[in-house]
């Protein structure tokens, strides 16, 4: 299976981009989460699942309690592919627009 | 601080969308699109051919240091509206990633500044992918050009 075919789809989702946010900043039960969202407790459920399948978050019982950590080595990853590219285009893009602002003093 | 320059690219898709905010008014924004020796600057490639306007078509070509072509890229123009829209296909010669669509999209912000979007649609999810990943390898290769560049000057 394809690891980072799976994050990028685990990533597309919004509700899921939420829920990893609110670990990012700390780490919480599937209660705390699900008590974030208006959607039903299954749903967040089913989101948690996927993105600890795919590795983005990871378990951990505290006591009785297990809460979800975020995987920043995952996390980064997906920064990573991206970012690049991004920057290959912001280069080109600041580029421009230094000779356009010279060709308007210019004029 | 938000970044200038945006990518969006969701997983599972063909496309991706690059916005960007420009300290430019729109017409000279369009004109860095249009004007081929513009477009050969800030591109950092020769423009051989640029025909702005609808049916119209164009070609790059970019060398190394040793005067080998290491990029060359064609496409037509479908769609020309000055200062608002361009449609257009563009093509990598030798390059596995095929034909892509691209709809470029300009608009005023105020008089000194102007927003491009830039929508760019592959053959399939595969594609886009290696485009973007495309990123990694191009940015080391033009760092490597830049420095061949640098140190042929200091000779």
């Amino acid at each position: 299976m394809n690891l980072r075919r799976d994050v990028f789809q685990a990533i597309a989702d919004p509700t899921r981009r939420a829920i990893l946010l609110l670990v990012a900043a700390q780490s919480m039960t599937a209660g705390a989460i699900a008590s974030n969202f208006d959607t039903a407790r299954p749903t967040v459920s089913k989101h948690l699942q996927i993105l600890t399948e795919c590795e983005l978050l990871e378990q951990k019982p505290d006591g009785r309690e297990i809460y979800y950590h975020l995987n920043a080595k995952n996390m980064k990853e997906v920064a990573d592919f991206i970012e690049p590219f991004r920057k290959m285009w912001d280069d080109k893009f600041n580029k421009l627009e230094s000779i356009m602002s010279k060709y308007k003093t210019k004029k | 601080m938000e970044q200038k320059t945006r990518v969006k690219a969701e997983s599972g898709k063909q496309e991706y969308v690059i916005t960007r905010d420009f300290d430019l008014p729109l017409e000279l924004l369009f004109k860095a699109f249009v004007e081929p020796e513009l477009v050969a600057q800030w591109m950092g490639t020769n423009v051989l051919k640029l025909e702005s306007k609808k049916h119209g078509s164009f070609q790059f070509e970019t060398k190394d240091a040793q005067g080998k072509v290491a990029f060359r890229a064609n496409g037509v123009i479908h769609e020309l509206i000055p200062g608002r829209k361009i449609i257009r296909t563009f093509e990598m010669e030798n390059a596995p990633v095929g034909v892509q669509l691209e709809v470029y999209e300009f608009e005023k912000d105020t008089d000194d500044s102007s927003k491009l979007k830039m929508h760019v649609i592959y053959e399939s999810v595969e594609k886009r992918d290696q485009v973007l990943q495309y990123g990694l390898v191009q940015g080391i290769n033009w760092a490597h050009n830049r420095i061949q560049e640098v140190v042929s000057h200091l000779k």
